[in-house]
């Protein structure tokens, strides 16, 4: 019974694959020329990567969503952990470092700020090859990942108005430069920045952008981690 | 011909470090496994042009996921170990 499952199972996974192997080879051709469309544009965008032409200035509202979405998932996720855990302190005031974690914590000394480096060295990236405000951001999470698992981040259960400022900074700031250009845009188009400008502007957003990013990516992450009840203060 | 060469062995190697993951009874081994599938979609992703993309998947696909994946192999653990006991 069990081998008939199986063998069924494994033939419709077959017949899944292959139809859609097959659907892949007979797409019709595009009939939108994106690429050609975003090509004669970029010397007026203000950085010269398409990508990020696209993402913060043609698209640039689409990208404020995202964010926004990003942000309100953290939210969700705070009010859903509500105070479960007021009384989950993690070990911050340890006497001596315990044997397990002298390596790891030696490892993110030396890691954590290259890995700020490489941060701000994508965020600049982006604007002329691959990188930009969402991989940066990731790399500074992935920073803030390791802090915690070394066990050198003191985490608080509750946000501090440092933290929700730096939360929200980045948005914010997004939502006050649409809404400082938008005298100057034509009528009915949002996030069209002036003349000149532009290069400017993306910086500065996509520099809040990689902040807050990185802090709420992280954060997630230590919910996330955090949530489950364990046994840490038993070791 | 080098580059038809690594392409082949790319997806030989993705094809292979999916499998695996999916289907090792060892979870630890499977997260590992998962994560270096991770890195080879990365690289599949700079072979395909999209430098963006291989970022973000060697980011947030094998980074972030992975670490949240093998934290929860170890709180699994953990539970394990206090009902053994």
């Amino acid at each position: 019974m069990k081998g008939l499952v199986r063998r069924s199972v494994i033939t419709l996974c077959i017949a899944l694959g292959s139809l859609l192997f097959w659907a892949i080879l007979e797409l019709p051709e595009s009939r939108v020329h994106l690429a050609e469309q975003v090509t004669p544009k970029l010397a007026i965008s203000g950085v010269t990567h398409p990508v990020t032409a696209v993402l913060l200035n043609f698209r640039g509202y689409d990208t404020m969503l995202e964010v926004a979405v990003l942000f309100v998932a953290l939210v969700a996720m705070l009010a859903q952990r509500g105070t479960r855990n007021e009384l989950h302190v993690t070990a911050e005031h340890r006497s001596s470092i315990p044997s397990h974690l002298q390596v790891l914590q030696w490892l993110a000394r030396v890691v954590v700020p290259l890995m700020i480096l490489v941060a701000g060295y994508l965020l600049w990236a982006g604007a002329h090859r691959a990188g930009g405000a969402f991989q940066a951001s990731a790399v500074l999470a992935a920073a803030g990942v390791l802090l915690k698992l070394a066990d050198m981040l003191p985490v608080r259960t509750t946000l501090g108005p440092a933290s929700r400022s730096g939360l929200l900074g980045g948005l914010l700031l997004f939502f006050i430069v649409a809404a400082a250009v938008m005298p100057t845009a034509p009528q009915g188009s949002l996030l069209q920045y002036p003349h000149g400008w532009a290069g400017a502007l993306i910086l500065l957003i996509e520099a809040g952008l990689t902040l807050s990013l990185g802090l709420i990516l992280a954060r997630m992450f230590l919910l996330l981690a955090d949530d489950i009840p364990s046994s840490d203060g038993e070791e | 011909m080098a580059d038809l060469m690594l392409d082949l062995l790319l997806v030989a190697a993705l094809v292979w470090t999916a499998v695996q993951s999916l289907t090792t009874p060892n979870l630890f081994r499977g997260v590992v496994l998962f994560i270096v599938f991770g890195l080879f979609m990365a690289l599949s992703w700079v072979r395909l042009n999209a430098p963006d993309v291989a970022l973000a998947e060697a980011a947030i696909g094998a980074g972030l996921t992975g670490a949240l994946l093998l934290n929860g192999v170890g709180h699994l653990r953990e539970k394990r170990r206090d009902v053994s006991i």
